[in-house]
Parts: C-alpha cells; structure tokens; sequence
C-alpha cells in the first residue's frame, strides 16, 4: 500500500508536467488549429537556459529563471513570426510539417552549440523532500503540483473571465469573424505562441531537476503530452490537463508493475486504444463537416 | 559516371505523370512509355552491374536506391492519396530485420525472407491503414508516430529476438546476386520497377480513387468510392514498398540496428519526399538522390554533432514554406503540358437506368435523424417515381438538405427506412448506395479540385453497378466526355476545374453523376450561386435530363425554377413533411403559403 500511494504521487507529479505541457499544445490548437510538435523543445530550451544561467554562470536562480522565461517569451514570438504565420493560410499538413522541422532544428541546435552531454539542474529547494506517513513527497514534485494547479487555476480565470481570455477564444473558434469584430487576430495567435511557449518552458524547468536536462528531454514529453491531448479530448483544455495526470499515473505504474524499460511504450499503447474506441477522447465531441 | 548516368535517367524516364494529359497508347498492347521505360531501365540496370565503382561510390548508389523506393512509397500514401505517414522508417526495418535475422539467425533463403519482411510490412501497413476509419490529419500523425516509437522500444529492448541495439550482422544475399556489384544491380532493377508502378498508378482507377479521396472525401464518397479501402490501400502500398526497400537495404549493408530506423529516419524520408515533390516518382527520386548527396558533399557538417541536423530541419520549414510541391512539382509548373484536343465521343449520352418495372424509384419512409438534442428531420415520408421531377422545398433549416445527406448516405439515419428500386439501403454506406443507383451533386460544389473535368467526369462513370460502361480506359473516357457534351462543356475537357466559373463547375459535378447512370438523380440546390441566364440554362439542362426518362429529385429554393420542372413537390416544415402532391396544387395550400411562399 506504501508503495502503492509512492507511485501515484510520482505519478501525478510528472503527470503534472505532462498536463503543462499538453495545456500549451491545446491552446495553441485552439487557436490557429495547428498542432505543434516543437512543443517539448520548449521545455527543453528553457532546462538548458536555466543550466547556462543558475549552473555554469552562477547566478541565482530567481534570475536564472525570471531569463529562461523571458527567452522564452522571446523564443514563441519568433516560432510564430517563422514557423506558423507564413503558413497560416494552408491547410494542416504543411503546418504540421514546419513544426516537425522546427523540432528537429531547435533540438539539433541545441545539440550542436551545447553538446551531448546530459546536465544536472539542482531543484528549487534545498529540502529534498518531506516525510508524510508512509509516503515520502519530494519538495520538486510538491512544487510542480503547486505551480501545475496554480496556471491551470490562472488559464481558468483568463479564459472564462477576462475579455482577453474572450477575445482569444474567439480567435480559436472564427478567425475570420474575429477579425471583422475588430479583433487583433495576428496579435492574439502571437500571444497564445508566447503564452504557451512561456508554459512549455515552466514545465521543463520544473521538472528538469527530477530527469536529467538533456536534448531528447523535449521530444520524450511532447509525445506524452500530446498523447494525453487526445485521451482528454482534443481540443479541450480540462481534457488535457486530467489526460496528463493519467499518461503520467499510467506510465509510473506500468514502469513499476510491468516493465522498466518498455515504460515508454506505455503512453504509446493507451493513446491507440482511445484513438480506437473513442478518438474524441473523454472530453471532445465529435464534430462532423457539413456536406 | 554512373553518378551522371543516374541523373540522366531521372530526365530521360519521362514526362511528369501529368494528370492532365489522357493516357495514349490505346491501340497496341504495350504502350509506348513502357517501352522506352524498359529500355532504359535496362541499361541502368546493365550500368549498374558492369561498371566498377569504388566502394564509396556504390554504397552511396544503393543507399539512395532502396531510400528512393521508401520514398515511393510516401508519394503513394502522401502525394497521391493525402495521408500523413510518420512511420515509414519503420515499415523500413520491418523488411530490414525480417531479411536480417531471417538470413542471419535462421539461415533461411534471401527472397523468402524479403518476401515476408514485405508481407509483414504490408500488413503492418494495412493495419495502420484501418485507423484511417475513425481518424484522419493530427490524429492519424500520431497514431502513425506512436507505431514508430513502439517498433523502436521493441527492436532495442527485446533483444533476444532483435539483437537490441547491437543489430544484426551477417546478413545474407541471395546466391546468384552474391556480389557487390550484382545486389547493386537488383537493388536499381527494384527501383525502376517500384518507380514504373508508381509512375502509373495515377492513371489507374486506384490512383483516380486515391487522387478523389486526397482532394473530397465526401464528393469521393458520393461518387461510388470506398473511401476507408482506398485508404488502407495507400497505407499497405506505401508500407510494402517501404518493406521492400528495406529488405535490400539489410541485403546490401549486411548489417542493421535500430538506430538507423528511428522517428528521425522517417522524417528524413518524409522530407526526401517533400523536397523533390510528394506527388510524382521522379520528385521521389531527385529528392532522395539530393538529400543522400547533400549531407555527403557537405560531410564537414558532421563533425560538429546536431549541426547537419539542424540544418535539415532548417531545410524543411523552408522547403514547406516557399516550395510547397518541391523541385520537381515547380520545374512541372513552368513545362504545363498543352492541353490535347479532346478525341470527339462515339455516341451522345445514354441515360439507361437500370428498369425493374417498379414504378415507385425511391421511397423513403418514416425518415428521422436528429444532432443531439436537434430534430432535423422528424418522420419524413415520401415516395419519388420512375421517371418523375420531385422537388423537396421548405423555408431555411426545414431538413432538406439533411433529409437528402441521410438518403444518399453522408449521415446515418436515427430512424427510418430508405428503398432504392426496391432495394433497402439504410444500412449501407455512401459509396453502395452509388452503386445501388444514386448519384448526387452538392450544395456546396464538391469537385476534385486537381483534375481536369473529365477525369473528375470518369470518376463518376467508374461507379460499381454502371452497366453502360465496360471497364477499357476508352470507354471510360468515351462516356466522360458525352456527359460533358451533353451539360455543354464538351470542349473544355482537359482543363483543370479552378479554371471554370462557379456555374460551369456546377454543370461538371451534373456531368459526374449522369456518366454514372443513376437511376435517381438527387440534386442539392443546383441553383444555387447562378445568375439569371445560369439559371435558364439549367432548367434546359434539367428539361433535358427528364426527356431521357431519368428520374430526378431536386431541392432548390428558386421557386421560378421549381414550378417549371417539377411535376411533384413534398414541402417540408421543422424536419416535418407539410405537404406533397403535385406542383400546382401544393403550391396553393394555405400551410405552404403561410410557412415558405408568403402570401402576396
């Protein structure tokens, strides 16, 4: 039973991870229906930032952080200006493509300019972790918990209570119409690129501490987090948040019941069963076109 | 030399597999492009084996050889029928590791080995071909993916099957191609026979399925197309061929490990495709000769780790970005082959629908069909007779549209029951219920945007049950064109359809459903989008089309129209039925007044 309650804390702590990182690719879905599969690079660029920063130049971390983010920020405006917006009016697949190229590009130049070598960032807190009754919680794992339910509370309150959020929604929904409301749509796909490119780097500098920081770090969650999209529902934000947190529940137990190393197939596995008996996920509704 | 000498052979082996031109050579029994074809296949071949290269050289050549025959593969599933693949590295080292530790662990021999790789690969193929039932872009990206990334775990982490991460050595060739040289040989014959194949398909009524399902599933659907076989059909041909390649592939390096088969690998071949152009062979070949020579000219790139890489994937967001068709799609765009004069029909347009006697052509009966909590269409019942105009009218949003999407098959029906000459339909999906003998045009046009009139014309004609037509290219063509003559647009025939006005678009989707010859016609709001002259012309046409005795039912909104050449209308109201009778009289009820015509 100990052991049992262990697992699913990992579980849900790098599920957390995933439920970031899956909440970045739906909100760029939502908004230009284009799905991103550079999107773990985020995460991975942001980890070797924090490791230039806080590790090799020493600075503290706050600053450390408060720079990654801002590259960030820096890092979705400019994917959006060279990857996305030249493509924005053809149709998925070429889009689907560049990002595929943008992914091989930014994880290769990372590769090239930094080096194989994989890199250790220290965690946030000097406390490894507390003891509560059987289950000992790891302080980064709380941590990303923490910040997880913090922006998914945050991303709520944006999207249903702000006329931002409004604005962004609709700019998902009828771009065309959007823009003839008089809303800036270049401007909100550029902040939804930014935001998620922003959320993206949160997730891996959280959970960089806990897995090495290395090149294929990115690529490794992506795939999850995009596997979770389509568990939770595609498209839908809740879905993927709770389809995170089971990619990561069902991945520990599987690596702990059944095999180590075939853990990774085990996000592969759930995510064809679902795209076989309900593409839509637990949240999505089927969507027919018009004829 | 023989590096020349290959590129040579990509300018020599022909046009590019223009649709747009009609396929000549009706009249002898081998035509002549596969003759010219042979021949220089044949010299390659003979190239290939007798002039001795180095061993740089010829690792290169066979390294691009069975590449190219993966990529043929993508052009298949991508270029021609629209499909993403993400895997086919992976069909790549189903045939590698079927050859591998066919030949190496069990001693077994070189072609029964590459004979299951393939069959295995196919398999594989077709299986990732029935995701396609339920799935298409984003999803089928990652289902295609998520099969990658499993054969990958698999292939390192069982290794007392694989050999796990340190391959598989000692690969065997078959006896009589032993040599170097000669596994070179074979490796060339295997591409240019790949490269014939799938230079031709476009022309086949596979290829023109696989070509109407990349640009209109539903208009594909409509017009008698098994949509989900065609589709598992690409998948399986892209991964066989994908099999193929890498059964030579392990035959001719003699070793294989899964890092040579990896998600990278699959975008590499992705990206060969899309360089030289995803629709066409030749783009297939240039695109993978480029991509193989490249890296090598440019080898200094690869001592920094991840810099060529980079690069590459630098190279594809450009190549998507500004040359969507790749090299060999632009340099087609700049030779546009003049459009052929159309030969001149064999005989006008004959409208023969099959004659059971029946008198009652459609019936439709208790008809609902509800979105939700929507109510669409609410117990609908009406019948439709042989040889009769019926009109289905009602105000915006009264289901008539549905009501016609539910008969022809686009939406499964909640409840109700639909005939067709006697015949229950309900079950069946779209494509049988073509064959069962209804044909269809679209409110909003559903053409096949990349064709010309006639081939999007013979696609119709092609439908199972069409019993004018015998199966010959001629025939086919014969029948394409008389319909084409018979809605006036005869002479245009060979020009593409975004070069036709909305109207004439409109007569070529009226032109695909006669040369099926349907026993019903069923038009959605044909009227629709046409000026005043458009419009004369088409109540003609549709005088035209009732004078052949075919049965036709027709929604519009245009009541001018309507009262011409209906001689019955059923009015629907809500998704219910308010009225049905003949012309004159419904039009005088006071429901139907009130709720559509409004009182003058």
């Amino acid at each position: 039973m100990d052991f049992f309650l262990q697992l699913l804390f990992t579980g849900v702590g790098i599920g957390a991870v995933y439920a970031l990182v899956a909440l970045g690719f739906v909100l760029i879905f939502r908004a230009t229906n284009v799905v991103n599969f550079a999107q773990g690079e985020f995460s991975m660029v942001a980890a070797f930032l924090m490791v230039v920063f806080a590790v090799d130049l020493g600075w503290p971390y706050w600053l450390a952080f408060a720079i990654a983010i801002a590259g960030m920020a820096l890092l979705g405006a400019i994917f959006n200006l060279l990857v996305y917006y030249p493509l924005r009016n053809r149709s998925y697949l070429p889009v689907l493509i560049s990002t595929i190229g943008a992914q091989i590009f930014l994880s290769n130049s990372v590769l090239a300019l930094y080096g194989p070598q994989p890199q250790v960032l220290p965690g946030w807190f000097d406390t490894p972790g507390i003891q509560l009754g059987p289950v000992y919680l790891d302080s980064q794992y709380l941590l990303i918990i923490a910040v997880t339910l913090g922006l998914v509370a945050f991303q709520y309150w944006l999207f249903e209570r702000t006329l931002l959020g409004k604005k962004l929604q609709a700019t998902s929904q009828d771009k065309e119409m959007a823009a003839l409301l008089g809303i800036p749509v270049a401007a909100m796909i550029m902040i939804t690129f930014v935001y998620s490119a922003v959320l993206g780097g949160i997730a891996g500098i959280l959970v960089a501490p806990v897995l090495f920081v290395s090149i294929q770090m990115g690529s490794a969650i992506a795939l999850k987090a995009f596997a979770a999209t389509i568990i939770g529902g595609f498209g839908d934000v809740a879905g993927a948040i709770l389809g995170g947190f089971a990619i990561g529940i069902i991945e520990t137990f599987g690596a702990a019941y059944i095999s180590v190393p075939f853990k990774d197939a085990f996000a592969f596995l759930v995510l064809i069963l679902f795209l076989a008996v309900r593409p839509q996920g637990i949240f999505g509704e089927r969507v027919a076109e018009k004829a | 030399m023989t590096i020349e000498g290959e590129a040579l052979f990509l300018k020599v082996s022909g046009h590019p597999p223009s649709p747009t031109l009609p396929r000549k050579g009706g009249g002898g029994n081998v035509p002549a492009g596969l003759l010219a074809y042979a021949l220089v296949a044949v010299v390659f071949v003979a190239l290939a084996a007798t002039v001795k290269t180095d061993d740089y050289v010829a690792n290169i050549l066979m390294q691009a050889a069975t590449y190219a025959i993966a990529v043929f593969g993508l052009s298949i599933v991508l270029g021609l029928c629209g499909q993403i693949n993400l895997a086919q590295a992976a069909f790549f080292a189903l045939g590698a590791y079927a050859v591998g530790l066919g030949t190496a662990d069990y001693r077994l021999p070189f072609w029964l080995c590459l004979a299951v790789g393939i069959a295995i690969a196919l398999a594989a193929g077709a299986l990732l071909g029935v995701s396609t039932l339920r799935l298409g872009g984003h999803y089928l990206a990652m289902v295609t993916i998520s099969f990658q990334q499993i054969l990958t775990v698999v292939l390192i982490n069982a290794i007392g099957f694989t050999h796990g991460p340190d391959g598989v050595s000692s690969i065997g060739r078959p006896a009589l191609f032993a040599s170097g040289q000669a596994f070179l040989a074979l490796a060339v014959a295997a591409f240019a026979i790949s490269g014939y194949f799938v230079w031709r398909l476009p022309n086949t009524r596979l290829g023109r399925a696989m070509r109407a399902v990349r640009d209109n599933e539903l208009a594909a659907s409509a017009a008698g197309i098994d949509v989900f076989r065609t589709k598992v059909t690409a998948f399986a041909l892209c991964a066989g061929l994908g099999g193929l390649g890498g059964g030579l592939f392990a035959g001719g390096f003699s070793y294989v490990s899964p890092d040579q088969f990896a998600f990278s690998d699959s975008i590499v071949l992705l990206t060969m495709a899309l360089l030289g152009g995803v629709s066409s062979p030749i783009g297939s070949a240039i695109g993978t000769g480029l991509l193989i020579l490249i890296p090598e000219w440019l080898r200094f790139l690869k001592s920094v780790p991840g810099l060529y890489l980079a690069i590459y994937g630098a190279a594809v967001i450009l190549i998507v970005i500004f040359m969507p068709d790749g090299i060999w799609g632009f340099v087609g765009r700049l030779f546009r082959p003049r459009a052929l004069a159309a030969p001149a029909p064999t005989e006008p347009l004959a409208l023969r629908p099959a004659a059971s006697g029946a008198d009652v052509v459609l019936d439709v009966r208790g008809l609902a069909k509800y979105f939700g909590g929507l109510k669409a269409v609410d117990g609908v019942d009406f019948t439709v007779r042989r040889g009769e105009v019926h009109a289905l009218i009602g105000p915006n949003g009264s289901g008539k549209t549905t009501t016609l999407n539910v008969v022809t098959g686009l939406y499964r029906a909640t409840a109700g029951r639909i005939f067709v000459d006697g015949v229950d339909v309900t079950a069946l999906p779209a494509h049988k219920r073509t064959s069962a003998g209804l044909a269809r045009t679209f409110q909003n046009i559903r053409l096949f945007r990349s064709m010309t009139a006639l081939e999007n014309v013979v696609i119709g004609a092609e439908r199972e049950g069409n019993t004018l037509v015998e199966a010959g290219h001629g025939a086919l063509q014969s029948r394409a064109r008389a319909a084409l003559d018979f809605v006036g647009l005869g002479s245009r025939a060979h020009e593409t359809v975004p070069s036709f006005s909305y109207g004439h678009q409109r007569l070529i989707e009226i032109a695909r459903a006669l040369a099926a010859n349907p026993t019903v016609l069923l038009l959605d709001e044909p009227a629709a989008g046409l000026n005043s002259s458009e419009k004369k012309s088409l109540h003609d046409l549709l005088d035209r089309i009732a004078a052949e005795g075919l049965t036709i039912l027709i929604i519009d909104h245009d009541m001018t129209l309507i009262a011409g050449v209906a001689e019955h209308l059923t009015v629907l109201n809500f998704g219910r039925r308010i009225a049905d009778g003949e012309t004159a009289e419904v039009l005088r009820q006071p429901d139907v007044v009130t709720a559509y015509l409004g009182a003058s």
